[in-house]
């Protein structure tokens, strides 16, 4: 199972709303993954700054560990939301930044980016969001995933989204056949991964290939051959987000369009309540191709 | 007429009370309003009753249908009239993968594309897509006739036994053991009539089709084979 949802806005002036959308779409989809939930949100970005999405345990105390980064001068601005730290780090400061994090084994870094945020926890997806406050999330485009887990263990670094270069996540609902001898090779190709998870390895493959170069839609088109097994795929990047199925189509998805948004879901239920769905364009995407929505 | 909102009552209640129609029931028309992509709306219904539901459905609208009308004003999630057994649906919109999957008769009419997997395993059912279908359309067919008035994707009745195939656009490929065979006459024939009973009367014209089948060589044994048994 597992349920996919995508928002991409094309209407600037509902950025507010976008965390509020994107949670009452993951909601509808807490009886496909009931395991665990995830979500990126692409917010405002700071001039010469990186965002460093940090995961910790719930007692941490990131304030401290904030002031502790920056000792007498003024604290790097950061928010924290249930379990997870969103820190903007000037550029300059990043390297030395993540030495501190490193050196706690409590900490984790999940995701980083110009603009990306990324949060994702154990338990069923209505409450994860709620934790987070994704209601109250605004941004250009976000992706989120449900989880019902089939390919490795129920934990939070086993939820979606996978991300393994800054500003790109991805969301997966299927299971892919070819995951460990494609992780062997990305490994000499001097990628590393977290966990024995199928979808990382599709977030490592296609930000090896963005690295190299690729455009996302060469990156989707490359995947059709370099993963095998069954997929639906929405992927968010700085700009924008895309999609891809398999070429048997395996997985369920359903895309709907207006004038102020682009959607994605596994099931239309998902999509009922965005507004202006009843004259949105609503069809299933086709397997094999590759569609892309960016910011102009 | 009946209308139900599912907006204010709850699908099962739809369903059981759909279900409890005898085939004299008076209560022959219903509409049902909201439907917001909920799963099997109005599946199973043995009653010769017309039910038109109002906007897009999730899996498996109008499954196993007996005597029943279903008209939908909008999209069919996966499985629109799966296994229907006799009857008549129609998706005015598109439908997603295996429309009218397992079909045991009946007619379905889909206005606009069905996805992938269309008639797959079809078993005697009619159906009639004046749109497109997708990949593996009629996949393992044994009975019933699959009408595509446009293009048909690839690996197109594979596997086939005896379903009927007319495609009046292109076929990217054909599947396994499907094959090409001569339009007949009498294939004309049966044709205006499907074409007539999907609300198509003289538009079209029954010999622009194209008619594949099953070349036979495949499931049925064959006595050069006896050495691999």
């Amino acid at each position: 199972m597992c349920g996919i949802v995508g928002l991409f806005l094309k209407d600037r002036t509902a950025e507010p709303e976008l965390g509020a959308l994107l949670a009452g779409m993951l909601r509808t989809l807490c009886d496909r993954g009931p395991d665990s939930a995830g979500f990126a949100v692409y917010g405002a970005a700071a001039p010469g700054a990186i965002k460093l999405t940090i995961r910790g345990p719930r007692s941490f105390d990131y304030d401290a560990f904030v002031r502790h980064l920056q000792p007498g001068g003024p604290a790097l601005p950061h928010v924290v939301r249930d379990t997870h730290l969103v820190l903007t780090v000037p550029l300059a400061l990043e390297a030395d930044v993540r030495a501190e994090i490193a050196v706690i084994p409590e900490l984790t870094v999940v995701g980083s980016g110009r603009r990306m945020e990324i949060f994702k926890e154990v338990g069923r997806p209505d409450r994860v969001a709620e934790r987070f406050g994704l209601d109250t999330m605004s941004g250009t485009h976000g992706i989120g995933h449900t989880r019902m887990a089939t390919e490795s263990a129920v934990t939070t670094d086993g939820a979606h989204p996978f991300t393994t270069g800054a500003d790109q996540c991805l969301v997966h609902n299927g299971s892919l056949s070819n995951h460990n001898a494609l992780r062997r090779d990305l490994i000499r190709a001097g990628l590393s991964f977290q966990t024995e998870n199928d979808t990382e390895v599709a977030a490592g493959y296609m930000s090896w290939r963005m690295r190299k170069g690729d455009s996302l839609e060469q990156t989707l088109n490359s995947s059709l051959t370099a993963l095998d097994g069954f997929y639906t795929f929405v992927v968010g990047t700085e700009s924008g987000f895309g999609v891809l199925r398999d070429p048997i189509a395996c997985k369920p998805a359903v895309m709907a369009e207006t004038d102020r948004w682009v959607a994605f879901g596994t099931e239309y239920r998902a999509l009922v309540d965005l507004p202006g769905i009843d004259t949105a364009n609503v069809w299933e995407p086709v397997p094999a191709k590759a569609y892309l929505w960016e910011l102009h | 007429m009946r209308t139900v909102d599912l907006s204010q009552t709850s699908l099962r209640e739809l369903n059981a009370a759909l279900h409890r129609l005898r085939a004299d029931t008076n209560e022959t028309h219903w509409r049902v309003l909201n439907p917001r992509g909920q799963h099997a709306i109005a599946a199973g219904v043995d009653a010769p009753i017309t039910v038109e539901i109002e906007g897009h459905v999730g899996y498996y609208c109008a499954g196993m249908n007996k005597e029943a009308t279903v008209v939908l004003n909008g999209n069919a999630g996966q499985g629109v009239a799966e296994n229907m057994m006799s009857g008549r649906v129609h998706v005015k919109g598109d439908a997603s993968q295996a429309a009218g999957a397992t079909g045991c008769g009946g007619l379905l009419v889909v206005d606009g594309n069905a996805s992938a997997r269309c008639g797959i395993s079809m078993k005697g059912i009619d159906i009639v897509v004046k749109g497109s279908v997708g990949h593996l359309s009629a996949f393992m067919g044994q009975a019933g006739n699959l009408v595509v008035l446009g293009d048909a994707g690839e690996a197109l009745g594979d596997s086939i036994y005896e379903a009927r195939l007319f495609v009046r656009g292109n076929v990217e490929s054909l599947g396994a053991d499907c094959i090409e065979k001569p339009l007949e006459e009498h294939h004309k024939a049966e044709l205006s009539k499907l074409l007539e009973a999907a609300g198509i009367n003289g538009a079209i014209d029954p010999g622009s089709f194209r008619r594949y089948g099953s070349a036979r060589k495949l499931y049925h044994f064959h006595v050069d084979n006896i050495g691999s048994y």
